[in-house]
C-alpha cells in the first residue's frame, strides 16, 4: 500500500523531518489486466451457452422446495450425520488399536483399514446389499432375530456401507492427529501423576484435534457428496428424489442441476461450521485467532484496490 | 544472579530414610548401555546437582527417579521405596500404571523444554493435576494456583497461554505446575538450557527460592553459579558413571579427577 520507509511520519505522510520519503511510481502489472479480461470473457461465453440451451431453468425454482426435494435433503443430511458418527467413532477406536502395543488388536486394525480403503466404496456398498447370498438369517440369539433382506434395509445398507469405510479413512486421519503431539506433553502429564486415560482425553486429544479437525471437514463433504452413491442401493436421498422428479416432470436434466445447486449449499455450510470449528481448537497454539470469513472477506475487499495485490 | 543469598541455615532434615537412593543402577536403551551402575544418595530437604557433559547418562537418570525410563538393573528407591516395583520376599512385582501414577504425585519434575499444555492457559495449566488426579475443588485450585503463580512471580499472566510468554516465563509456570501438587521431592532437567541468557536468572530465582523452602531438589543443570550458591551436594558424571562427587564448593574449586578437571575447564 504504500512505499513509504519512513519510520517517524507513518503512512499519512506529514512532510518527513528526517529522510525523505520514496515517491515512485508503482509498476503497472498489464498482464494482469489481460489475464482479468480473458477469464471474464470465457466466464461469460460459458453463462451464456447455459443461458441459450434447451434447459427450462423455471423448473428448477419450483422444484427447489419441493416435498419430495426437502425430504431427500434430509435424508441426505441423516446419513452423512451418522455415517460420519460411524466413521469417527469407529476411526478414534481403530487409531487406538493400530497405537496399541498389543500385536493382535494392531494387526486386526491394520487389515480393516486395508481391505475397507482398497476397495471401492460403490462395490463396499452393492456388496452389503447382497449379504443375503451369504447370510440368510441375521440372530443375535434372544434380542434380534430375521430375514437378511428384511434386516438390511436400504437405510442400513447405505449407514453401514458409507459409516465403516469412512471409519477406515478416519482411523488414519486419527492416528496421525495423536501422533502429531508432542511427547513431551505425554511426559509431563504422566510426571504430573495423570492415568493414561486421562492423558489422553485432557492433553492428548485436545492437541490433536487441531490436526483432526480439518481432514474430518473434508471428510463430511466428501461423505455428503458420496451419500449420493446410495441411490444404486435404492435409498431415496437428495439425488434419487431429484431424478424421480425429472422422469416424471419431464425435465430430468434440470433436477440434476438442482441437485447440484442442493449440494453446493449444504457443503458450503458445512464449509462455514469447519472454519470455526478449526478457530475453537486453535486456541493457545496461535497468539491471535485467525480471522473469521466476515473479516476475511472485508481484509480481502480492501487489498483489492491495492496495486501491487496486497497480501492478507 | 550475582546476589549471595545466605545458605539455608538447615541444610538438610537428617532423617534417617534418604529422600532418593540408588544402588548399581543399569539402564541401557537396546545396545547403548546409558547408565552403567550408578549408587548415590540424596538426603531429605537437600539441593543435589548432576552435572557433566551431554550423553553422560544425568537426564536419563534424574528421568528413572519417577520411572519415566525403567531401569535395567540395581536398585533405586525414593522416601524408602523401590520405584517402578514392588518386593515380595526375593520376587520383584511390576507395579500397575495406576500404582505408578500414585507415586508420581509426589514427585515434581520440571523439563527443560518446559512441556506446558499449549490449550490451556497458565492458570490451567497448574489447577489441571490437582482437579483431574486429586479431585480438588477447582475454586481452591485456583486460589491456589493464583498463590503458586504469584510465588514464581507472574501472577498477571494467569490467562495467558503458553505461546504467549516468554521462555523464562513457562519455565516458571511450570515450576509452579509441578509445586501445585505438593511433591515432596522436585527433579529438575536441565531447567535453564533452552532458555536465553538473559530469561535464566528469573527462573534460578525461583530455583533458589524453592531450595531455601527446604524443598528436596535434584538438579540436572549447566549452572555452576548455581550449583556452587544453593547445591548442598554435587555429582560429576560422565560415560554412565559417577566419577565424582561432594561439596559443591569442594568439587567444582578443587576436583580431584582429570576428566572433572578436563570438563570443568571448559565450562567455567
Amino acid at each position: 500500500m504504500t512505499v513509504d520507509t519512513d519510520k517517524t511520519t507513518g503512512p499519512a505522510g506529514t512532510p518527513p523531518a528526517g529522510p525523505e520519503a520514496i515517491k515512485a511510481i508503482p509498476v503497472r502489472h498489464y498482464g494482469r489486466y489481460v489475464s482479468a479480461v480473458i477469464a471474464l470473457a470465457l466466464l461469460g461465453g460459458v453463462v451464456y451457452a447455459f443461458s441459450q440451451g434447451k434447459i427450462e431453468w423455471d423448473a428448477i425454482p419450483n422444484y427447489f422446495f419441493d416435498d419430495r426435494i426437502l425430504d431427500g435433503v434430509g435424508k441426505t443430511l441423516l446419513l452423512t450425520v451418522l455415517a460420519m458418527a460411524i466413521g469417527i467413532v469407529g476411526g478414534i477406536l481403530l487409531a487406538v488399536m493400530r497405537l496399541s502395543k498389543n500385536p493382535v488388536t494392531s494387526s486386526i486394525a491394520w487389515f480393516y483399514i486395508w481391505f475397507f480403503r482398497g476397495t471401492p466404496v460403490l462395490v463396499q456398498l452393492i456388496v452389503w446389499f447382497n449379504l443375503g447370498l451369504v447370510f440368510e438369517y441375521i440372530n443375535l440369539g434372544p434380542f434380534y432375530k430375521d430375514e437378511w433382506s428384511d434386516f438390511m434395509t436400504p437405510f442400513l445398507t447405505a449407514l453401514l456401507g458409507l459409516g465403516l469405510n469412512e471409519a477406515a479413512y478416519m482411523a488414519e486421519i486419527c492416528r496421525a492427529g495423536l501422533l502429531s503431539v508432542d511427547e513431551g506433553q505425554t511426559e509431563a502429564s504422566h510426571a504430573l501423576g495423570m492415568s493414561h486415560a486421562k492423558t489422553l482425553r485432557r492433553i492428548v486429544i485436545p492437541q490433536a484435534m487441531r490436526v483432526i479437525v480439518p481432514p474430518t471437514g473434508n471428510e463430511v463433504i466428501n461423505m455428503l457428496k458420496t451419500t449420493s452413491l446410495v441411490s444404486v442401493v435404492q435409498y431415496p436421498e437428495l439425488l434419487r428424489a431429484a431424478q424421480d422428479i425429472g422422469q416424471t416432470s419431464g425435465a430430468p436434466a434440470e433436477m440434476l442441476f438442482l441437485a447440484a445447486a442442493w449440494y453446493l449449499l449444504l457443503t458450503s455450510v458445512f464449509s462455514v461450521g469447519q472454519y470455526y470449528l478449526e478457530r475453537y481448537y486453535a486456541k493457545g497454539s496461535t497468539r491471535q485467532l485467525p480471522p473469521t470469513p466476515l473479516q476475511k472477506i472485508k481484509a480481502n475487499l480492501l487489498s483489492l484496490g491495492r496495486p501491487n495485490g496486497g497480501t492478507a | 544472579m550475582t546476589d549471595k543469598l545466605a545458605k539455608k541455615d538447615t541444610p538438610a532434615k537428617d532423617t534417617t530414610v534418604p529422600m532418593v537412593k540408588a544402588e548399581g543402577v543399569h539402564k541401557s536403551f537396546g545396545q547403548v548401555e546409558v547408565l552403567k551402575g550408578i549408587d548415590l544418595e540424596v538426603k531429605q530437604g537437600e539441593v543435589f546437582c548432576l552435572i557433566g557433559p551431554s550423553g553422560s547418562g544425568k537426564s536419563t537418570f534424574l528421568r528413572c527417579i519417577n520411572h519415566l525410563e525403567k531401569i535395567n538393573a540395581g536398585r533405586l528407591y525414593v522416601d524408602g521405596e523401590l520405584v517402578g516395583y514392588r518386593q515380595k520376599g526375593d520376587k520383584l512385582y511390576e507395579l500397575k500404571d495406576t500404582e505408578v501414577a500414585l507415586k508420581r504425585r509426589d514427585i515434581g519434575m520440571v523439563f527443560q523444554r518446559f512441556n506446558l499444555f499449549p490449550h490451556m492457559t497458565a492458570l490451567e495449566n497448574i489447577i489441571e493435576a490437582p482437579v483431574q488426579v486429586k479431585g480438588q475443588n477447582k475454586a481452591q485450585a485456583k486460589e491456589r494456583a493464583m498463590q503458586l503463580l504469584e510465588r514464581v512471580g507472574l501472577a498477571d499472566k494467569a490467562a495467558n497461554y503458553p505461546s504467549q510468554l516468554s521462555g523464562g516465563q513457562q519455565q516458571r509456570v511450570a515450576i509452579a505446575r509441578a509445586l501445585a501438587m505438593e511433591p515432596k521431592l522436585m527433579l529438575f532437567d536441565e531447567p535453564t538450557s533452552a532458555l536465553d541468557p538473559e530469561l535464566v536468572g528469573d527462573v534460578l530465582d525461583v530455583m533458589r527460592d524453592l531450595a531455601q523452602s527446604g524443598m528436596t531438589m535434584v538438579v540436572v543443570t549447566h549452572e555452576m553459579g548455581f550449583a556452587r550458591e544453593v547445591g548442598d551436594s554435587l555429582v560429576f558424571m560422565d560415560g554412565g558413571v559417577v566419577v565424582e562427587s561432594g561439596n559443591p564448593r569442594d568439587v567444582l574449586t578443587d576436583p580431584q579427577h582429570e576428566r572433572t578437571k578436563a570438563f570443568l575447564s571448559k565450562v567455567l
